[in-house]
């Protein structure tokens, strides 16, 4: 059946925290969406708000942070307009999060079964003894060994891999029809990977619901994604079906990540291997497009003037001067060019 | 667990041997000759050598210490020099009042330190955040006994007397030692759980908390003070141990005859068995809530393994 109604819609989404007097813009007018059932996967280097649209949507942000503007349209609903009432009722039951750090987001002093029943006591209204065995049920879906016992277990009884599977299970025990999971399997080992992977997208068909999956690694994008975002410096550069994205990427940094690609597990701090540069901090953020610093390709009008989120025929979307009549400089072929344009670059 | 008791039970003995040779060599550790200095300085010479019979001092060291630990162990420390009463019934008359003190005074700290604490935490950078720690460090520099004096002059005395000056026995005699007592401890017990609780808030696990739908009622007091705890248990004990021990001044100013004023009117007369027994007494109680305090770390911290 076809379905081309978006579960989740951003527009223009605004977040900034406010430190020592001065604003950083973490989100800075991001819009994307999230078709019914898919998946979209949502990239780009480190301190590029990734995890700060998502805590966005889940209304998780904290002080110093603030949501200043756009909105987050959930089933329809602005997510933004919701009372802190309503949107606790979402939480966790509507729409769940998993979170990087399996090792720390545990609660330490309760027991794995306790931590999975407790989100199903609170949206589903069971009693203790029913959300315990609805737990059970939770540990044996996400594959954990004699999931009996280890129900009393306490997290730091369980390996890396053995947190994350609660953790998903946690998040999936009120059965959401979204699931946010930011970067589910950077903390945990290659093989471990995989199995994490491999779960998640069986139980996405399993339960039909969407889900938004954070990461850095195009690879792990290639294999369980239908739709990609590419994020830079609080914006959205590049949102495509995840075919077209990987045959005919159209953004320079969406191309200097591919060309990164085997490199992707052993360096994720420093520099990409393809992109010269660092990431722009909020004290010099570029007054144009963010990424023209770096990009092999950019003129004067590129470091004068930011470029809009264009979208094209197929619905896919580019924010990049090159792609625009406007573009001043020679023809381009962003994906052939690149190599050649970033060995000149100084 | 029932094991792990056990074995800190014995663990205790070595200690409490320890105090009891400390508490021993006290006698023979001050300078000069105790039978002089406890019969005074115009005794005579036999008056001296009687004094030196009574209390044994003329025996091997080593004998005279047997006799003492034989005595403690079937529980009898000796008989108190002054009044010639046994020590233990002497102390048994003052230790409860002590105890009382310090578990009231306890429970005010806990309870008002928690929720100072707690409230200070949530509203960091407020008005309330900042009163409470100003308020706090005032508590915690204030002298007790001139927080006594004070609560005297205001409460106890003419225009208000709303309690009694001094004495103990009815629960209008408890209110102002007990405050006096408390204010330090219920500082140090607020600043204490602020930023502990300002630690545990900003942990990986809050935020799952938060993202399952859990009311921030729940997160705060289920999710973040249970593991907020952990260090403030540490410094409840410490405090109980002080308060034991320490209860001195405070007992003085409110003329409180408990262990404090037991101990130091031993010393002023030399009553060695006197102040001996109650160190070895408090030495126990401290030995005791230390034990407690480990259980209940255990309790609140399931990471711990105790064997
Ligand atoms: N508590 C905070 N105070 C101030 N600035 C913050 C705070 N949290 C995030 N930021 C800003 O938001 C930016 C984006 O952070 P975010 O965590 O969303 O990055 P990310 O894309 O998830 O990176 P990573 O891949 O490392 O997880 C950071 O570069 C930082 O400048
Ligand atoms: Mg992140």
């Amino acid at each position: 059946m076809e379905n081309n109604q978006n579960i989740i819609e951003v527009n223009e989404l605004q977040t900034s925290f406010f430190v020592g007097g001065k604003e950083v813009k973490a989100v800075d007018g991001v819009t994307f969406s999230v078709p019914s059932g898919k998946t979209l996967g949502l990239v780009g280097e480190s301190g590029s708000g990734k995890s700060i649209t998502s805590l966005s949507i889940m209304r998780l942000i904290a002080e110093p942070g603030k949501v200043k503007g756009g909105e987050i349209k959930f089933n329809g609903e602005n997510l933004l307009d919701k009372s802190e009432g309503k949107m606790r009722r979402i939480r966790g039951n509507q729409i769940s999060m998993i979170f990087q750090e399996p090792m720390t987001s545990l609660n330490p002093v309760f027991t794995v079964g306790d931590q999975i029943a407790e989100a199903v006591m609170i949206h589903q209204g069971l009693s203790k003894k029913e959300a315990l065995k609805k737990a059970l049920e939770m540990l044996e879906l996400v594959g954990i060994p004699s999931p009996k016992a280890r129900l009393k277990n306490y997290p730091h009884e369980l390996s890396g891999g053995m947190r994350q599977r609660v953790m998903i299970a946690i998040a999936l025990a009120c059965r959401p029809e979204l699931l946010i999971a930011d970067e589910p399997t950077t903390a945990l080992d290659v093989t471990i990977q995989a199995q994490i992977l491999r779960l998640m997208r069986n139980l996405q068909d399993e339960l039909g619901m969407s889900v938004i999956l954070i990461t850095h690694d195009l690879g792990v994008v290639a294999e369980t994604c239908d739709y990609v975002a590419v994020m830079y410096s609080g914006k959205i550069v590049e949102y495509a079906d995840v075919n077209s994205l990987f045959a005919n990427p159209k953004h320079p940094y969406t191309v200097g990540l591919l060309k990164s690609l085997p490199r992707h597990d052993i360096d994720q701090e420093g520099e990409l291997s393809t992109i010269k540069g660092m990431v722009p901090t909020p004290d010099d953020m570029p007054k144009g497009c963010r990424f023209a610093p770096r990009c092999p390709f950019a003129r004067d009008m590129c470091r004068e003037s930011l470029p809009h989120l264009e979208e094209e025929e197929n619905g896919n979307q580019v924010r990049c001067w090159i792609h625009t009549d406007k573009w001043d400089g020679p023809e381009v072929n962003v994906k052939h060019d690149y190599e050649s344009a970033a060995s000149q670059q100084s | 667990m029932l094991v792990y008791i056990i074995r800190r039970l014995l663990q205790t003995i070595p200690v409490l041997l320890g105090v009891t040779i400390l508490v021993f060599s006290m006698m023979h550790l001050i300078p000069g000759d105790p039978a002089q200095i406890i019969a005074g300085e115009s005794a005579s010479e036999t008056q001296v050598e009687q004094m030196r019979e009574r209390l044994g001092l003329n025996e091997p060291l080593v004998v005279q210490y047997g006799k003492f630990l034989g005595g403690v162990i079937q529980g009898d420390l000796g008989n108190s020099i002054r009044s010639g009463n046994p020590v233990s019934a002497e102390i048994g008359a003052r230790i409860m009042v002590t105890i009382e003190l310090a578990v009231y005074s306890t429970i005010l700290s806990i309870f008002l330190g928690l929720i100072a604490g707690i409230v200070s935490a949530t509203k960091r950078y407020t008005f309330w955040d900042t009163s409470i720690m100003i308020v706090a460090l005032f508590g915690l520099s204030m002298p007790n006994f001139w927080l006594g004096l004070m609560l005297i002059q205001y409460f106890a005395l003419p225009p208000l007397q709303w309690f009694p000056v001094s004495g103990w026995g009815t629960p209008g005699h408890i209110v102002l030692p007990v405050i006096t007592l408390g204010t330090a401890g219920a500082a140090i017990i607020a600043r204490m759980t602020r930023s502990s609780m300002l630690e545990v808030i900003n942990q990986d696990y809050i935020r799952t908390a938060r993202a399952k739908g859990v009311k921030e009622k729940y997160v705060i007091y289920k999710h973040a003070l249970r593991n907020a705890l952990i260090p403030v248990v540490t410094v409840v004990g410490l405090q109980f141990g002080v308060l034991l021990g320490g209860t001195v001044l405070t007992e003085t100013v409110f003329a409180i005859n408990g262990m404090g004023r037991l101990v130091i009117d031993a010393i002023n007369a030399r009553d060695f068995p006197i102040v001996q027994g109650s160190v070895l007494v408090i030495a126990l109680l401290f030995v005791l809530v230390n034990l407690i305090v480990d259980l209940s770390y255990r309790f609140l911290n399931k990471r711990i393994e105790l064997d």
